[in-house]
């Protein structure tokens, strides 16, 4: 009875298992299994035989089966497998050939030989469960990274859809933005025209201010024309009864008429510039400013607007022009909006301060202060009114900020104002007040 | 018959005294001009008594010509001038205040010279009826 078919079953069936079931493989599955038939034969023949050449044939064909990691890559991970039965194999083989040739020495060293053999066949049963688990462990390895892959794949998978998620997103994004930059044009426009309509407000509180103020040179150049066409008459007279003195002392009068008449034309004439300058939408640019003579214009439009709403209303104005100013560089009818507001504003605060006041003891005083310094201009426009309430103070740059009642400001001119100043001007606005006591706004515009 | 002007514009005077030559010519009329009502206070405060007739714009800056009115009304009581208010605003508000607080006659800008000369003269003519 001979140990080697059993070896080779093992062994046989180690290769068979280690081989996937796929087509590739099935040839060498299929001769493993023919050799393990053939090897299950062999194992018959040698319980009824008993015969010597069985142990070769046997030990030749697990030589060949040891070389099959080597020959073919489907088994490189068995190469552990031979380590195992390399020491059997080879004391076995020794061992034989000892008993075949020098039967004399064998014998002698028999008991040597079978606990080699002993050891060598616990080295490789011990070796095979290392390595068969080792081989296990290797699996599992295996089998996790194919996990990993297939995670991976659905990691890439899932990469894909977000990606296409977050275009439509993108897409979606770029429409709202769109249309929020639509809506901030369209809010721009609106911002505009509320601008242009403030100009028009004003304009239409300043209505009644402008016609006093025409109206007034208009009754000069009227009443100058007719007393010089009655001066005429009588220089006419003169001149026939033969007064030449008398006639030359009316043409000199007839002179300075007209000259009074030129000069209540121009007056007429800058107010309605101004007006016309005051609408128009587009602004214009600096140039040299009397800007004495434009608060002192604006002054006056403001106060007889005023006056021509509430008639009973009077207010002291008081003016401190500082004249050596001269002209400075400014954009007149910015500025002049920024007066007007500031002017209308003064005359709302002594208004209301008046209406609370019964008894009348009340003097309402409008001032306009100019200075000048070395690298600025300073105007200064105070009353002595109702002032700003503290919760309000901070607010009274913010558009549409008012606190008069609906449909009596618009809450954009100061904001406007605030702007001009600003950004127009490169200025400065400052506001000092106390509720119930004053309100003085100061302007400060560097000049070159 | 001395007259008091008083208006904030400078250029009455000329043309009071252009449309009125021949009459200041003749010293029939003699004219004094304040451009405010605080300038009056101080002229009448001066020479109250030759003042006959004051004509006042309504509408100045500071003390307005219905606060004159007021003061002269309640300052000259006997012999009190005549007062005669102007304005560029001719409406029945200010007529009525001005005609409340005692004014004589109520003028509108533009002045219609020709009027006025009518007024002063039936004014002057009631005066001498009164005086004689």
């Amino acid at each position: 009875m001979t140990l080697e078919p059993f070896v080779i079953l093992l062994f046989a069936n180690i290769f068979r298992r280690a081989l996937a079931k796929t087509p590739e493989n099935a040839q060498w599955r299929n001769a493993l299994w023919a050799l393990m038939g053939f090897t299950l034969i062999l194992i018959g023949i040698d319980i009824i035989l008993d015969k010597n050449f069985i142990k070769w044939i046997s030990k030749i064909i697990l030589l060949a089966l040891l070389c099959l990691p080597f020959v073919s890559d489907r088994f490189k991970h068995y190469k552990s497998v031979i380590l195992a039965l390399l020491p059997y194999a080879i004391l076995s083989t020794i061992a034989d050939f000892a008993k075949a040739f020098t039967p004399s020495l064998y014998d002698s060293i028999n008991g040597l030989f079978d606990t080699a053999l002993t050891f060598s066949a616990i080295w490789m049963v011990a070796m095979l469960i290392i390595s068969s688990r080792q081989r296990k462990a290797l699996q599992k390895e295996r089998r996790k990274a194919e996990l990993e892959e297939k995670e991976k794949e659905r990691m890439w998978a899932l990469k894909q859809e977000l990606e296409v998620q977050v275009m439509e997103r993108t897409a979606e994004i770029n429409k709202q933005k769109e249309e929020l930059e639509n809506t901030l044009v369209e809010l721009k426009t609106t911002q505009n025209q509320l601008i242009q309509q403030e100009k028009m407000a004003s304009l239409g509180e300043l209505t009644a201010g402008i016609a006093h103020e025409i109206q007034n040179p208009l009754n000069f150049v009227n009443n100058f024309s007719d007393v010089s066409i009655e001066l005429l008459n009588e220089m006419e007279e003169e001149l026939k009864a033969g007064h030449k003195e008398d006639a030359i002392a009316i043409a000199a009068d007839i002179k300075q008429n007209l000259q009074k008449i030129s000069t209540h034309g121009q007056r007429a004439d800058s107010i309605v510039k101004g007006m016309l300058q005051h609408s128009r939408s587009a602004t214009g640019d600096k140039e040299p400013t009397d800007i004495n003579a434009l608060a002192d214009e604006y002054l006056r439009l403001s106060y007889h607007g005023l006056r021509a709403k509430d008639k009973t209303f009077n207010a002291t104005l008081e003016t401190n022009y500082d004249e050596s100013i001269g002209k400075i560089e400014v954009i007149p009818q910015d500025i002049g909006r920024v007066f007007l507001n500031l002017f209308n504003n003064a005359f709302y605060a002594v208004t209301e301060k008046k209406k609370l006041q019964a008894d009348g003891d009340y003097k309402p005083v409008v001032s306009v202060t100019t200075i000048k310094k070395k690298h600025q201009v300073i105007i200064k426009v105070s009353d002595n009114g109702i002032g700003i309430p503290k919760k309000a103070a901070d607010k009274i740059y913010q558009p549409f900020f008012t606190t008069k009642p609906t449909g009596e400001g618009t809450g954009l001119g100061l904001s406007m104002s605030y702007d001009i100043i600003r950004k127009g001007h490169n200025g400065e606005i400052k506001v000092a007040s106390v509720e119930g006591e004053f309100t003085e706004f100061t302007i400060i515009l560097p000049i070159k | 018959m001395k007259i008091l002007v008083v208006d904030d514009e400078a250029d009455v005077e000329s043309l009071f005294r252009q449309r009125f030559r021949k009459e200041i010519k003749n010293h029939e009329i003699e004219f004094h001009f304040e451009l405010s009502a605080e300038g009056a206070v101080a002229y009448l405060e001066r020479t109250s008594s030759e003042v006959v007739l004051i004509l006042s714009d309504i509408n100045m800056p500071g003390m307005s010509g219905l606060n004159l009115l007021s003061y002269i009304r309640d300052t000259y009581k006997s012999p009190s001038p005549i007062v005669m208010m102007i304005t560029a605003y001719g409406d029945q508000e200010k007529y009525d205040q001005a005609i409340k607080l005692g004014a004589n006659d109520f003028l509108t800008k533009p002045l219609d010279f020709h009027s006025l000369k009518e007024k002063l003269k039936k004014t002057e003519n009631d005066g001498q009826n009164i005086g004689s």
